[in-house]
């Protein structure tokens, strides 16, 4: 498939999930949320084997089964149908958030409503008194796993930033995510704030600064593309 | 003799009291007695404050028990779902109370209620709202939150394999939250698909030692929740 989507500008969520994995190490025990996330199992380079760890109690999760080998007591945290790999091994709740409590699992690729340039995380309550709260584990993946990754669109559906100063949502997390892939740029939580350190096809550093609610550095890593 | 087995749904369910914490086990479907849920609608005790992941799909199993207004409290991470109609309406109009724990936390709670530990420290929700008012440590530089064992009266669980005893195997990722709500109640109900011969399953494979069991009743066909949903089934039929 082509990394450039139709508009050939910025990444579409195939290509954000794509680039994504190509961070995700040999070796890995990997747990992704709903959503784009979840695309990044499809991207994998080849040659590396990554276990993917689903918190409802499984671990070597394969893809999606085949229109009728759907079996309602195999599923992903998403309550969707999944299969099981050669090696995957079931356990009880307790023991899955001992993986991700514990610090066992090594990356985790979530969803977020906000992220601040501290690296605090909002993915789980607008605050809106009206809506039903709802957390599931995503505070235990960011309070738990080695490495937070954020796969989001850069802005809201009404073109608001996510990446902010700080939260004005619930936290999920304070000072949990070190690196976002958005449909824009590869973006660094780095002790002086955002850091770029790739911009996706055809946008520009100042076109994702204007779609930015903070200052963004400019890392060495597009320095050296632009030599 | 030891002999858990249990012949009728109404016996299994007839002392849950109303004022009962009940714990259900499942993720979604997956692992849900929806036979034993329903038996208790039909026992009919109220006021119950009932621990699941989820508040159930549709007008059938746990969302039914809402809908029948016995239960006055959740204790769930995860209240609202696709299909989830009942709990969301009775919520906004404060007519049902909710604990809302994040899933790890729910399930070390349980873990530790059946362990007899009180309460313990979790890394998890520190810095958010799920952590205002509770008690905060420090050790070796990380902060943590103060969280409380939980405990039941009754757990309504579901596997897929049970003997006279108690032991128990269960099918896949409906296992979840079953092996630890059968540790945290006083008094533990499973469903099973099939009940097997005392020694018949390996004791390397019991999952929940029959220890921690009280009563098991055989439910061969256990009814398919998305597929009561999708036919748009109501539990109790009217």
């Amino acid at each position: 498939m082509s990394i450039v989507n139709r508009q050939d500008f910025g990444w579409n969520r195939e290509a954000m999930a794509k680039r994504a994995a190509l961070d995700i190490p040999d070796g890995s025990y990997v747990n992704l949320g709903i959503g784009i996330p979840e695309l990044v199992a499809q991207f994998v380079p080849e040659g590396r084997e990554v276990i993917y760890h689903t918190e409802n109690g499984l671990l070597g999760m394969g893809p999606a089964p085949a229109e009728g080998e759907i079996d309602p007591e195999l599923i992903n945290a998403g309550k969707k149908a999944v299969t099981v790999i050669p090696g995957g091994s079931y356990f009880h709740h307790a023991d899955s958030f001992t993986m991700i409590r514990g610090q066992h699992i090594d990356v985790c690729v979530l969803g977020a409503m906000q992220v601040s340039e501290q690296g605090d995380l909002a993915n789980w309550s607008t605050g809106d008194p009206d809506a039903i709260p709802a957390v599931g584990g995503a505070m235990d993946l960011v309070a738990g796993v080695k490495t937070i990754y954020v796969i989001t669109q850069h802005c809201t559906k009404t073109g608001e930033p996510k990446l902010v100063e700080s939260c004005s949502y619930p936290l999920t997390g304070k000072a949990v995510v070190s690196r976002i892939y958005s449909d824009l740029a590869v973006i660094d939580v780095t002790p002086g704030g955002f850091e770029v350190v790739e911009l996706a096809p055809r946008v520009s550093f100042n076109y994702v600064q204007k779609r930015t609610g903070c200052k963004l550095l400019a890392g060495q890593q597009l320095a050296d593309a632009a030599k | 003799m030891i002999d858990k087995r249990i012949d009728s749904l109404i016996d299994a369910v007839a002392d849950i009291f109303d004022g009962a914490t009940v714990m259900i086990g499942g993720f979604g479907e997956a692992g849900s007695p929806i036979e034993l849920i329903h038996a208790l609608i039909d026992q009919g005790a109220k006021n119950l404050t009932v621990v699941n992941n989820n508040t159930g799909s549709g007008h059938v199993g746990l969302a039914a028990l809402i809908e029948n207004g016995q239960v006055c409290k959740m204790i769930c991470s995860y209240p609202r779902t696709v299909s989830s109609k009942v709990f969301p309406e009775l919520y906004r109009s404060g007519k049902i109370e909710l604990e809302l724990v994040p899933q790890g936390t729910l399930a070390e709670r349980i873990r530790a209620g059946g362990a007899g530990i009180p309460a313990f420290y979790t890394a998890t929700s520190v810095n958010t709202p799920l952590a205002e008012g509770k008690e905060q440590r420090t050790f070796d530089g990380r902060d943590y939150v103060m969280e409380y064992g939980l405990k039941a009266d009754f757990s309504l669980i579901k596997c897929e394999r049970a003997d006279r005893y108690g032991n128990l195997t269960y099918n896949k990722t409906a296992r979840n939250f079953a092996p630890i709500m059968a540790t945290a109640a006083a008094t533990t109900i499973v469903q099973t698909g099939y009940l097997v011969e005392v020694g018949a399953i390996d004791p390397e494979v019991v999952v929940t030692p029959g220890i921690f069991v009280d009563r098991v009743i055989t439910i061969a066909e256990p009814a398919q929740e998305s597929k009561l949903v999708a036919e748009g089934r109501i539990y109790p039929c009217r």
